[in-house]
């Protein structure tokens, strides 16, 4: 039975969990992107919103992308490139742990005014309190698990763990097994993990996928929508009451053009 | 040259009586919801005072605007758009809700309700943020009408830049006029800069800046970056509001809510063309006081035949070249030059423009004393001072000013001697540069000031603008409008992706 639920949670799960993620998000922003927003409480609040958020969001994105680039690159990359196991090991125990403290700081300030602000608390819809003691319990999680890695500093739990999501990944089955030994905080760790997943095209996280990196690549400032069509027309000048032309294609293009000056 | 026009609002200073009814009104149109509560896209704020949110002009405080740098180009005064994106997790020069105010309601109901009681029931204040008792209300949308509270306050007022303030804290010395503020609609927006998702955006046909709800990410950048801090974050859609020059009554030619309702008759709307190539270089001047005859050199004059011709050409429909020729927002700010750009020195290149108000001689209860020039009181002895008005107007050039108010009082003079005396007097016109023709005219658009000549608004052609052949079948509102018919979704039918450019062949 134990066996049957690590299959499902580490076997099935992860996949039900990022296939949600992927559609729901999708459906989300395809119908209501009026709802995509970040939904930042610094104008009412400004109060430990500048330690609090730099702290936890450049601390999460570490986190974040450690984790990626540590579960999902190959193994054999790795041995290619003669990494050790060890040394990648301690890389991601002190980065991720640095990382980790940082952003544990950062969620706790974040959550500490989000519970007892009023402001905050009344203007606050329940996903986003969940969501927010999730994080919170997840990183917490994680630091924890710092005990149990260093009893196996040699990083075989760690391969363990790549073996997992590079199987998952590549659709192996029976990947979960690879991790059917690991120690009970690791598991919570990913099960919650998953569960951010799963829960983040309900809630304020889907604001993750809209970073705007591209503003740094927007030529000039200035945007001018225009309903006509891009270097618009020498529109011939037409008589008042004059029928206008009707312009073949799909009924989209026609909507407006914008240009960047 | 690029001819694009654009409406913009002239504001008559002179005849403002504060009576709040433009913001009133727009609240009531626009901003009567939850989350915009604390929001008036209209205000009007009592001068000198430090206005509405607190400080607003301030942008050592708040870096809204753009900053020339050294090489000559403008960016804007949050910084270069890394910069921008590094404060994207908290924002140093945000506002607080509190810089403008904890938006209240009162316990009305207990008044009905309650009990008989050995005191007067009271109907106490009570936050709309999180639904508590206030105990105190401290501040609130127009704290400081007629002049409230103290003078130490009052004078923070940043446009006491370079004037010896104390003494207009005396009573006997004391001066008011009245602001009323909205979105500028500027020519170089900061806020536009700023905004990280590209939602916000000039249009084409009106030089109205709006706001792309769909798009809108809240990243809040757009909120610093205005300089007249005219953009509202609604806390509870979390995304950014702002004032949206009531497009669809300007589409209609009809002048927006707050125009329409002006009871002292003050705003007026027209057409402008400007050379949109130029704006860049307008707004990149090296002196401030060089801002306001840069954005003035970018109005085109409608009746040369090679603007005409021009802006034919960049698809300005004739209805339009004919109403700049009758625009009285024309007439203000290029021919009679009495109307100045508010805060030139942000250089956004602001659309809505004020004509300053004269005020009561400030020595007249010595009467006698009067400085006089030529015949008129110097405008150096109005109760406001000049200085206050030009850094208000003209980042602190006085002539400009001084030779715009010299115009409204030679418009006194002259028709005073026309209606009293019966005496076309020709030298009093001459004496300010302009003729009696001229006062004639400005006499009947700013003191008649007849409705259709303050609002000259040709309706958008948007049988010009767009195909409407494919709006056939649309719900005519909504976001999606595109639609031939169908309902597209994700299921079928290709979706009208808001703010993606798309490539199409000319017409």
């Amino acid at each position: 039975m134990n066996e049957f639920i690590h299959y499902l949670l580490f076997g099935w799960y992860p996949y039900l969990a990022v296939t949600v993620m992927v559609i729901g998000s999708i459906l989300r922003f395809d119908t209501n992107q009026y709802s995509w927003r970040s939904q930042s409480s610094q104008f009412l609040r400004r109060k430990q919103m500048m330690i609090g958020s730099n702290m936890f969001h450049l601390g999460i994105l570490v986190l974040l992308g450690g984790h990626f680039v540590g579960l999902l690159t190959p193994i054999e990359l790795f041995d290619y490139f003669g990494v050790q196991h060890q040394w990648k090991q301690v890389l991601a125990l002190v980065a991720g742990g640095i990382a980790g403290v940082v952003a544990f700081i950062g969620c706790t300030l974040l959550l500490h005014r989000r519970l007892f602000d009023p402001r905050i608390r009344r203007s606050s819809a329940t996903l986003d309190i969940v969501v927010l003691v999730l994080i919170w319990l997840q990183i917490l999680l994680g630091l924890s698990t710092t005990y149990w890695t260093l009893q196996h500093i040699d990083g075989r739990e760690m391969v363990n763990f790549m073996a997992w999501a590079n199987g998952l990944l590549t659709l192996q089955p029976g990947s979960s097994d690879y991790i059917l030994q690991t120690h009970i905080v690791y598991k919570l760790h990913i099960v919650l993990g998953l569960t951010l997943f799963l829960l983040t095209p309900f809630t304020r996280l889907v604001h993750v996928f809209s970073a705007p990196i591209w503003y740094l690549f927007r030529p000039g400032y200035q945007i001018v929508r225009t309903r006509r069509g891009k270097g618009a027309p020498a529109r011939a000048p037409q008589p008042f009451g004059g029928a206008p032309a009707y312009t073949p294609g799909p009924a989209t293009d026609r909507a407006f053009t914008e240009e960047v000056q | 040259m690029k001819i694009r026009a654009q409406i913009p609002m002239v504001l008559n200073l002179d005849k403002c009586i504060g009576c709040h009814t433009c913001s009133i009104t727009c609240k009531n149109v626009w901003t009567n919801r939850e989350g915009v509560e604390y929001a008036w896209f209209n205000n009007v704020e009592s001068k000198p005072g430090i206005g509405y949110p607190k400080d607003w002009e301030n942008q050592e405080r708040w870096n809204g605007g753009w900053r020339r740098r050294p090489n000559g180009r403008i960016e804007p005064k949050l910084g270069s758009k890394w910069r921008i994106l590094s404060k994207i997790f908290a924002n140093p020069s945000l506002p607080e809700i509190d810089d403008f105010y904890e938006p209240y309601t009162f316990d009305y109901e207990w008044l009905h309700k309650a009990p008989e009681l050995k005191a007067q029931p009271t109907a106490r204040p009570r936050s709309l943020l999180t639904g508590e008792h206030l105990k105190k209300i401290e501040w609130s949308g127009n704290w400081e009408d007629m002049l409230g509270g103290e003078f130490a306050k009052r004078s923070e007022d940043y446009n006491f830049a370079g004037v010896e303030k104390e003494i207009y804290g005396e009573f006997e010395k004391t001066f008011l006029m009245y602001l009323p503020r909205l979105c500028e609609h500027c020519l170089n927006p900061t806020c536009l800069a700023a905004c990280p998702s590209g939602a916000i955006y000039k249009r084409d046909e009106d030089g109205i800046v709006l706001i792309d709800q769909e798009k809108c990410r809240g990243w809040r950048m757009c909120v610093s970056a205005c300089p007249y801090k005219k953009i509202y974050y609604n806390w509870a859609s979390g995304k950014s509001e702002k004032c949206i020059f009531c497009y669809p009554r300007i589409e209609t030619g009809q002048p927006t809510v707050c125009s329409e309702t002006c009871v002292g008759r003050i705003r007026y709307l027209g057409v402008v063309l400007y050379d949109a190539d130029r704006v860049e270089e307008a707004a990149s001047v090296e002196d401030p006081k060089d801002l306001y005859p840069a954005q003035l050199s970018l109005f085109l004059d409608p009746h040369d035949p090679e603007v005409q011709a021009q802006a034919r050409l960049d698809g300005i429909p004739e209805a339009w070249i004919q109403a700049a020729m009758r625009s009285p927002v024309y007439k203000m700010a290029v021919e009679w030059k009495i109307a100045f750009p508010l805060h030139p020195e942000y250089r956004t290149l602001p659309m809505v423009w004020y004509v300053p108000p004269l005020s009561p001689i400030q020595s007249a209860a010595e009467a006698g004393k009067i400085s006089e020039k030529d015949g008129m009181p110097d405008v150096r002895s109005l109760r406001i001072p000049l200085k206050y008005l030009a850094n208000l107007l003209t980042a602190g050039d006085e002539a400009p000013i001084a030779q715009g108010l010299e115009r409204m009082l030679a418009m006194r003079a002259y028709m005073r001697g026309k209606r009293v005396h019966g005496v076309e007097d020709e030298s009093i016109a001459e004496r300010v540069g302009l003729t009696g023709a001229t006062i004639d005219e400005m006499y009947r658009i700013m003191a008649l000031a007849a409705y259709e000549d303050r609002y000259v608004i040709p309706t958008t052609h948007r049988e010009f603008e767009e195909d409407a052949y494919v709006l056939r079948g649309a719900g005519g509102f909504g976001f999606r409008e595109v639609t031939e018919g169908r309902t597209p979704s994700l299921f079928g039918g290709k979706k009208a992706q808001p703010g993606k450019p798309v490539k199409r062949e000319a017409m």
